[in-house]
């Protein structure tokens, strides 16, 4: 387990999807050690999150490969770099000191660093939410968007909302235990499980769950001590609307990106990305690089391939940074191999 | 050269000539409208989010279930909802409203 422990390192990564962990690579490879922060829980950014299982073509010498196996080949391939990762935390200040920067995560981890990479994509993934009128004001007070204590829901009236694995595994999993399950979804077919979606149908037939197809949420009814009810729309010609008293809205839309704390830095944003120039990937503020799909400039292609060059230009462009007062003596990895790993 | 017209969140239109073989998302982009279309049409995510005028849902091509199961994450759907990225720009498209959609901060 992390304490609330005070690292240095030469260089903090922003995010750890597949230009991040390369960037560990590039740093590595002109002996600078790095950490790692990402708000997911797991390393590969998108390729994790969004499409694990979707084929890749155009990383070179890989004719063909599944985004998951990917990451899988890139941990390996920084294995020997010894990056250190602080996952499930969002990167929420950044301060100047004389020498360094202090990087302080929403966890509380704070690392000491000569240089920042953003390697941030397209944002911080968060539960991509309902676009509910007053949403905002019942979050933690009757909306959820994941599921932190099961028991918490004991004897309660919910209201669960999407189609996808997280609602059918959810509602299987707290049927027993809260008064009443309403799933609410706006078709017919579910995009999970066959399996669970079977036993959410059978648990709707034996009356422990109600199956409200098709509709889709319409507002929420609540006063300060939270949420009270939950109006449903009919998504069809009918806009026939249901008000469901309801103590929970468990909300499962999957995930959406936001910039999120790096807007607040000072630093050139356009259109949720950062401007930089190419040949070094820098940023506006000194010791501030920024790689992959967050990085732009003219003419900029948003491919992975891409990425793994500019985070090559960076980390050769934070060497400079770190040690201001060294040459740099470049050798190729073929002179000059990988660190040895231990037995 | 199809022309496309786009109506904004706050109900104004544009109207555009757009190359044919770029997508309704593409053609968006490339005017600056705003949208978010995060994954750039690889389809893994819905923020590029139309809503397409009732008397053009017809003509279009359905969309794919993968299209389906993304708009199940789309909010404000409706029954005309499409993602932009997925409807190549054709000659037969020519005339063709869309509505766009709030982009979700």
């Amino acid at each position: 387990m992390e304490e609330n422990t005070q690292n240095t390192t030469d260089v903090v990564i922003i995010g750890a999807g597949p230009v991040g962990l390369f960037t560990v690579f590039q740093l590595g490879m002109l002996k600078l050690t790095s950490h790692v922060f990402d708000t997911l829980h797991d390393i590969g950014g998108q390729c994790t999150a969004l499409y694990p299982e979707k084929p890749i073509y155009d990383i070179p010498a890989l004719p063909e490969v599944n985004a998951i196996d990917l990451i899988a080949q890139l941990q390996k391939q920084i294995a020997p770099f010894k990056p250190i990762f602080h996952l499930g935390q969002q990167v929420t200040e950044i301060t100047k000191n004389e020498k360094d920067w202090l990087i302080t995560s929403s966890t509380g981890i704070q690392v000491r660093a000569k240089a920042i990479i953003i390697a941030a994509g397209a944002g911080a993934f968060g539960p991509n939410k309902p676009a509910l009128k007053n949403i905002g004001d019942y979050e933690g007070k009757g909306v959820y968007y994941s599921v932190s204590k099961r028991e918490s829901f004991k004897d309660k009236r919910l209201v669960i909302a999407g189609g996808g694995d997280s609602a059918v595994d959810w509602a299987i999993s707290l049927a027993d235990l809260a008064e009443k399950i309403y799933v609410v979804h706006r078709r017919e077919k579910f995009r999970a499980i066959p399996e669970n979606v079977a036993q959410m149908k059978s648990l709707s037939e034996a009356g422990k769950i109600e199956l409200l197809i098709p509709y889709q949420l319409e507002s929420l009814e609540g006063d300060a001590s939270g949420l009270k009810a939950v109006n449903i729309i009919s998504f069809d010609q009918e806009k026939q609307v249901k008000r469901i008293e309801s103590d929970a809205l468990l909300s499962f839309f999957g995930l959406s990106a936001r910039l999120g704390p790096i807007a607040q830095w000072g630093l050139s944003i356009e259109n949720a990305q950062i401007n930089v120039e190419p040949t070094t990937c820098a940023t506006n503020i000194e010791g501030i690089f920024a790689v992959g799909d967050i990085a732009h400039y003219p003419h900029k292609l948003k491919l992975i391939l891409t990425g793994f060059a500019e985070a090559a230009q960076a980390a050769h462009a934070a060497y400079t940074v770190v040690h201001p007062d060294k040459a740099l003596h470049f050798q190729h990895s073929t002179s000059l191999g990988l660190p040895p790993t231990e037995a | 050269m199809p022309t496309i017209t786009f109506v904004t969140v706050d109900d104004k239109k544009i109207t555009v000539e757009a190359k044919s073989g770029l997508t309704i998302m593409e053609a968006a982009k490339e005017e600056g409208l705003p949208m978010t279309a995060a994954c750039q049409g690889s389809l893994a995510c819905a923020t590029c989010h139309i809503v397409v005028d009732e008397s053009w849902y017809d003509k279009l091509y359905p969309p794919s279930e993968e299209e389906e199961d993304l708009l199940d994450t789309a909010s404000d759907l409706t029954n005309t909802s499409r993602l932009s990225c997925q409807i190549p720009l054709t000659e037969d498209l020519e005339g063709i409203t869309v509505h766009l959609t709030p982009i979700i901060e």
